[in-house]
């Protein structure tokens, strides 16, 4: 299992600051929740552990983030193994353009999974960790599209899986959702947790005291504070902790 | 106001069905099975027997030509007015800007250039001159349509790709092209409309001839150019079979929209909602 | 590693040590790996050379034709040609000034007849029409655009030359006799300036439309209801509000449907009459540039400097259409800059 930790980053989008020093390390097998008000750079933190960050070319990164000691930010570090390492899920299921069955494999074709029979193993294995298999199992060639929101977002976390990422990094992979796919995807979390690092972005508190080992809190592109949930829920040390926990800011 | 402005849409929707019906009246008129199935033979053109097969073979042949090689070009150059390659660099905004200047130029500009290029090379009229001439033609309305199709594709559906450890152009490939399939199809099968019934650029060109062609570089007919030709003959009967090529031309046409329009609905099946 | 709240039939997953389930996924296998790599970036080296190519299209289609224009252009100045109005290519007089004002003339015609039309149809169906009105109408304006325009001149033969000539020009004559432009010179042939524009006009309504109704409906829903909901009616909202700010882009879209009108060739050859001289009127034939280069074709290889002049004529006819088009660009880069401020 790798360890992910953040060393000074700062994240600017054309000069203007979104991330400032970040600093602290992510704690392996736990969910790590990401709270904060809307626009305080819980989004932009998620999106520089994949380096899908790169993707806007005004954005300037500096600082580090290490997985296993190895910064991932350095010239010559492999984007592609980072990305299938760190598994993502985002705000709105985002299905591929295909079948449910091709859903799932299209991430193991790329790393160069071909046979059959493996692959088949992979749909089943992954479908069955997400809970879909049992809806899904008798039209594995239906167009994903065709589901419900709701079993999107778990194709979207079984295809996630299916390239054997070590850290899932969530992005209120629950906002679309209506209220019982949401706890089903919870749900899911609580038994992934054992053996992936989650990072779960959200807004929504009730959520993050549910399903959270580990509590980060970011205000206006700093990190305030951080900590083990139930110390951090119960007696929080900085002031705007305090009072975003008490919904005074949000 | 609002009377004014009905009116005017009725003017012209109701001029451009009026089009229509005296196209398909006349034409389907002096339209026979002879006309599609036969070639000219010695006397077609002061009346006699004969068809127009010459020019309806030689239409689907340069149009098809055309779409094909315009295709194989204005895919690359869609693709690389998207983010993820060209972007919105300086570069990227000259090619786009290109496109539009290259889709405003009359066709019988890209047929005095094609025939200048041709001269150059030492090129009869032929085939593949009206194929090149044409694909000049329809090459900025493709590009132009691909890269709105490609743009309507959501960036998180390719960082949906990303981050499961895909490259741009295995994204591209096997997500973003897929998505985009149905409107892709639509725009091959307008450049193709626009291919088909474009004279100007192959009157240099393409030549004219009685014959279907054997080579690339043998002289085609076309069907615009059957219209032109035969309406501007002094004999009744040959001025009719004008009507029938342009009622063929102008079937061929609709047909080519309207199904294209049909079939790309039909194959969004498989497309992510947006 | 198990999982506790498992439902029976899942497995548990198994990470790095997985016999049975993992599969074997080995993407820190480097060849695999750069191999990927390689491909996006020749893919990549690909599409922009291509891009680059086709845009410096623009760039050889001036020059091929200017090359062409050469022999013709040491012998006489640009200037006297283009305001040359004799036309005699065996005497080596290539005056091209009738041509240019018979594209003038029928093209500035055509748009003024298209122009109201178009842009009042394009504020119905964006702004009044019924969806399901809208529905059936687009899509077809779409088709009608896609129309070759030998059809439109075949429309033209058969029904506004002789419309025309039976009646507009009998009737002008009667009633218009001695208005300049509008009185017909002669016993009007049908073929002439009026027919081409009409038929020019009928061929640009879609183009114009289709872009018109396009820039009106992105007018964003929220500054209509917001003028709405001041008590302003609909012709009001559309008047003040809709209309300014798509502005640019209707400028945009006339430009568009002109530059197509001006090199648009055969349907203004077959109807246009083809005369080599300055019309007098409305009901006079002229001769507009394009028809003039694609009717002589033929012979332009069999008189010395023909071929030479034809392209001239050709590239004359691309300099201003490109000209146009870059108005209609900056215009509308100018719109979004402002809009952005």
């Amino acid at each position: 299992m790798s360890h992910i930790s953040v060393r000074n980053l700062t994240v600017a989008y054309n000069g203007h600051p979104a991330l400032r020093d970040v600093s602290f390390d992510i704690p392996d097998r736990q969910v790590t929740a990401i709270i904060g008000p809307s626009g305080c750079g819980k989004t932009t933190f998620l999106r520089c552990l994949n380096r899908l960050i790169d993707v806007n070319n005004s954005v300037r990164v500096q600082g580090q983030v290490l997985i296993d000691g190895e910064d991932i930010f350095a010239p010559r570090a492999d984007v592609m193994s980072l990305r299938r390492k760190m598994g993502l899920l985002s705000q709105k299921p985002q299905v591929l353009p295909m079948s449910i069955f091709d859903n799932v494999t299209y991430g193991p074709r790329l790393h160069g999974v071909r046979k059959r029979a493996q692959l088949e193993q992979i749909v089943e294995r992954c479908l069955r960790m997400a809970s879909l298999w049992d809806e899904v199992s008798g039209r594995l060639r239906a167009p994903a599209a065709e589901l419900s929101v709701g079993q999107q977002q778990r194709l979207c976390l079984a295809r996630g899986l299916a390239v054997q990422p070590e850290a899932l990094l969530c992005d209120e992979p629950t906002a679309s959702l209506d209220p019982i796919s949401a706890q089903s995807i919870e749900q899911l979390f609580m038994e992934l947790k054992n053996d992936y690092t989650v990072v779960l972005v959200t807004h929504i508190l009730r959520q993050a005291r549910r399903l959270a080992d580990y509590l980060v809190f970011f205000y206006m592109g700093e990190l305030v504070e951080h900590g083990p949930a139930q110390q951090m829920l119960s007696n929080p040390s900085d002031p705007r902790t305090r009072k975003y926990l008490e919904g005074v800011i949000s | 106001m609002r009377a004014l402005m009905m009116l005017s849409a009725a003017a012209v929707v109701g001029g451009l069905l009026i089009l229509i019906v005296v196209i398909t009246v006349q034409g389907a008129g002096a339209l026979s099975w002879a006309m599609v199935t036969q070639l000219p033979s010695g006397g077609y053109y002061l009346g006699k027997e004969g068809g127009l097969l010459n020019a309806i073979v030689g239409s689907l042949l340069l149009a098809g030509g055309a779409t094909l090689l315009a295709g194989v070009l204005a895919l690359p150059v869609a693709l690389y007015l998207q983010r993820d390659y060209g972007g919105d660099t300086r570069r990227a905004n000259l090619v786009r800007m290109s496109l539009d200047l290259l889709w405003g130029v009359p066709s019988i500009v890209y047929g005095a250039f094609g025939f200048t290029i041709m001269l150059y090379l030492g090129m009869r009229a032929s085939l593949l001159g009206g194929i090149l001439a044409l694909t000049l033609v329809v090459l900025p309305i493709m590009a132009r349509a691909m890269d709105e199709v490609f743009r309507l594709v959501s960036v998180s559906l390719k960082e949906a790709s990303w981050a499961l450890g895909a490259t741009r152009w295995e994204t591209m490939r096997s997500v973003v092209l897929r998505q985009a399939l149905p409107g892709l199809l639509t725009a091959v099968l307008l450049a193709f409309g626009r291919a088909i019934g474009d004279a100007a650029s192959v009157l240099f060109t393409a030549g004219y001839t009685d014959n279907l062609p054997q080579s690339l570089l043998d002289p085609v007919a076309s069907l615009p150019l059957a219209v032109f030709f035969q309406l501007g003959t002094p004999f009744p009967e040959v001025q009719q079979r004008a009507y029938a090529a342009a009622f063929i031309l102008l079937v061929l046409v609709l047909l080519v929209s309207v199904g294209g329009r049909l079939l790309a609905s039909r194959m969004s099946r498989f497309s992510a909602d947006r | 590693m198990s999982s506790s709240s498992a439902p029976p039939d899942m497995q548990p997953p198994q990470m790095r040590d997985g016999a049975s389930a993992g599969p074997p996924i080995d993407a820190d296998r480097p060849t695999g790996g750069r191999l990927r790599l390689v491909m996006d970036r020749l893919v990549t080296g690909a599409v922009s050379a291509v891009s680059v190519a086709v845009a410096l299209l623009t760039v050889s289609l001036v020059v091929a034709l200017l090359v062409r224009s050469l022999p013709v252009l040491g012998l006489q100045s640009l200037a006297e040609m283009i305001t040359g109005t004799v036309w005699h290519p065996l005497q080596g007089k290539f005056g091209f000034w009738p041509f240019i004002v018979g594209t003038l003339w029928v093209t500035v015609l055509a748009m003024l007849l298209a122009t109201p039309a178009c842009i009042l149809t394009a504020i119905y169906l964006a702004e009044y029409a019924a969806t399901g009105l809208r529905a059936v109408v687009r899509p077809m304006i779409d088709v009608l655009a896609g129309i070759p325009s030998v059809v439109y001149g075949l429309f033209g033969v058969l029904v506004i030359v002789p419309l025309v000539r039976d009646r507009l020009a009998p009737a002008a004559a009667e009633h218009l006799s001695g208005v300049p432009l509008l009185a017909p010179g002669k016993v009007s042939t049908g073929y002439c300036v009026l027919a081409a524009a009409v038929v020019l006009a009928l061929m640009v309504t879609p183009v114009i439309i289709s872009v018109a109704e396009e820039v009106l409906r992105g007018v964003s829903p929220g500054v209509r209801e917001a003028s709405l909901s001041l008590g302003a009616t609909r012709w009001e909202t559309v008047k003040h509000v809709s209309f300014r700010i798509a502005m640019p882009g209707l400028i945009a879209a006339v430009v568009l449907g002109f530059a197509r009108a001006f090199g648009e060739t055969m349907a203004v050859l077959m109807v246009a009459g083809n005369v080599a001289q300055l019309p007098g009127s409305l009901f006079d034939p002229a001769y507009p540039l394009p028809a003039l280069i694609a009717n002589n074709y033929g012979e332009m290889m069999s008189i010395p400097l023909y071929d030479s002049a034809l392209m001239l004529g050709a590239l004359i006819l691309l300099v201003v259409v490109l000209i146009f088009n870059l108005l209609a660009e900056l215009v509308l880069i100018w719109a979004r800059r402002r809009s952005s401020q």
